[in-house]
């Protein structure tokens, strides 16, 4: 059971996931992002598309021919934005926060771009590779 | 099934919806100016917090309401107070390591993560893993689908105020806990399923316990269904609260039983099927209105459904190796350790070092008690995954809270806040 993958340009990510919806891609499950900052020497990647050091990862699932697809978006580390999902698919809110959060990338007419899982006046982002661990004084306000 | 103009039409108005702020509310958790703003322009509306502290938000979920007397108007769950950073803990955590680290998340059905993150690291090995162990993974995912949903019915009384519920609910579920701890050693947090298989082969006398078990549930469901099925209170406080359609669930990406209260047939175990699950006989549950009865009809037949399962695991369970015996994944057995040098270096390696996993990405999902479970791993040929992301149902699930409290009384909260059943150690990872 190996899902379909498709890699998308992010200029046409909008047009894409808007054409699977309506082949019958009927759900957005996850929206994620990958930092390939310290793995430049990747090979999974078809020739035609230039790495770079973020890839959003978008899931969609079909139903009525069960079936999952992911969409690989290249995204530099020099511009981090990618149009929103959330007009296609509303359910991506939380996902793209999360990743906003975690990754700095920022999603382009989003409705709500707060932080969502650390405070809100938390420094850095957490999951990209070049965040240290264990070395982060306490941020939270109150001990300023 | 819908046709998907439905779909599109309900994702472009719950976006719009939730663009021209009328369901949810867009204001910074610190934003304290803002909040006094928002609630001074009418006489009778205030802004009121419900959370992080309180019994009924079931852990350390926060919602921002803006009430209008006593109905909910807009809202917001803020979430982030349980946020561990694990998914950047398991960029340091070996394969054999990880099952340890994701099954503190959903405490409440913990075999479920370790399965997904197991069936990932597989799909990455290229593992086939023994039928026995394929068949103690579905016995243990169903006695914790059971565990899980009996969590739900005691917490969902108590929201309620059926206190009675809440101590019938939990001894039942501790007999399921008692039965998951004889075969793992924990009752929750198991490190059972683990990458090759499981840890341990099932215990002496587990299938009494199991049979035991089975035999006595259905009488106690049928007390539940005495005590609140047919309940006019019960009834009241549930039906035609917090009511939600297909295209809107499909919109919002909501799985598991919020979906199918809906009337919407789908469930990975049928539609996508995993481990053994096509060669065993069950139904898939599903609701007509949407609303919170059906929420909770759904999860106490479930529990019927998997006591179906588990008598046909229990005739079907083929004999066998519990993991595979591929010596790059499975440590030697602890016998041979004491006589074998050898044995004694090949532990300490995988123990140590791990095992390294092919290069590659790859996305597996389970059926868990609250909706798809699903776990993207990438490898970069190291012993420890590069990225590994968990797709918490509750957390998807948690952003229709907004739609289906909208318009209804505070009171009302609770019991949709209860139906969802978020696990907050998901939400917040």
């Amino acid at each position: 059971m190996s899902d379909s993958v498709l890699h998308v340009p992010r200029e046409q990510l909008i047009e894409t996931v808007s054409g699977l919806r309506d082949e019958g891609y009927v759900s957005a499950l996850d929206v994620t992002a990958v930092d390939y900052l310290e793995h430049p020497g990747r090979d999974d990647l078809p020739p035609e598309v230039v790495s770079e050091r973020f890839e959003l990862v978008v899931t969609l699932i079909s139903h009525a021919a069960p079936g999952r697809i992911r969409l690989r978006v290249q995204v530099p580390d020099e511009d981090p934005t990618v149009p929103t999902l959330f007009d296609l698919f509303p359910g991506t809110e939380a996902l793209e926060r999360e990743v906003a959060d975690m990754f700095g990338i920022v999603f382009e007419d989003h409705p709500d771009p707060t932080r969502i899982l650390m405070p809100p006046d938390w420094e850095g982002h957490p999951l990209r590779k070049d965040f240290a661990v264990g070395r982060i004084p306490v941020q939270f306000k109150a001990t300023r | 099934m819908s046709a998907p103009e439905s779909i599109v039409e309900a994702a472009t108005d719950e976006a719009v919806r939730r663009r021209e702020n009328s369901a949810v509310l867009r204001i910074g958790e610190d934003d304290g100016e803002r909040l006094e703003a928002e609630a001074g322009t009418s006489d009778t509306g205030m802004i009121m917090n419900m959370g992080p502290q309180h019994p009924s938000t079931h852990g350390v979920l926060r919602l921002m309401l803006e009430m209008e007397g006593e109905t909910v108007m807009r809202s917001k769950p803020v979430i982030g107070y349980l946020h561990t950073g694990m998914e950047k803990t398991a960029e340091t955590l070996t394969y054999l390591q990880g099952p340890t680290n994701v099954t503190r998340m959903d405490y409440a059905s913990p075999l479920f993560s370790e399965l997904a993150f197991s069936m990932a690291t597989e799909a990455l090995l290229g593992l086939e893993i023994p039928p026995r162990a394929v068949w103690i993974r579905m016995l243990m995912c169903e006695l914790n689908r059971i565990s899980s949903h009996l969590l739900f019915q005691a917490t969902n009384g108590m929201d309620i105020g059926a206190v009675s519920m809440m101590l019938y609910g939990w001894r039942e579920r501790e007999e399921a806990l008692r039965l998951l701890e004889t075969i793992t050693g924990l009752r929750m947090n198991h490190n059972y399923i683990r990458p090759g298989g499981v840890a341990a082969d099932l215990p002496d006398g587990w299938r009494d316990d199991v049979l035991t078990l089975i035999d006595t549930l259905p009488a106690r469901l049928n007390e539940f269904d005495t005590l609140l099925t047919g309940q006019p209170i019960y009834r009241e406080r549930l039906q035609g609260v917090g009511v939600i359609n297909t295209a809107e669930c499909l919109a919002l990406g909501v799985t598991g039983p919020i979906l199918r209260s809906t009337g919407y047939v789908w469930d990975l175990r049928r539609d996508m099927p995993y481990l053994a699950y096509d060669q065993v006989d069950f139904d898939v549950v599903v609701g007509t209105y949407g609303d919170c009865f059906d929420r909770y009809a759904i999860r106490l037949n479930e529990i019927r459904e998997s006591i179906r399962i588990l008598a046909q695991v229990l005739d079907q369970m083929p004999s066998g190796d519990y993991r595979v015996q591929d010596k790059k994944v499975t440590p030697p057995p602890r016998a041979r350790i004491d006589e074998s040098m050898e044995a004694l270096i090949h532990h300490f390696k995988i123990f140590t070092e791990g095992f390294k996993v092919p290069a590659g990405e790859v996305y597996a999902a389970v059926e868990s008690p609250r909706g798809e479970l699903g776990c993207y791993m990438v490898s970069d040929g190291s012993a420890v995954p590069y990225r590994m992301h968990i797709r918490g149902p509750s957390f998807v699930n948690l952003q229709t809270l907004p739609h289906l409290m909208r318009g209804g009384m505070v009171a009302d909260a609770v019991a949709i806040i209860s139906s969802v059943d978020p696990i907050m150690g998901e939400v917040d990872r």
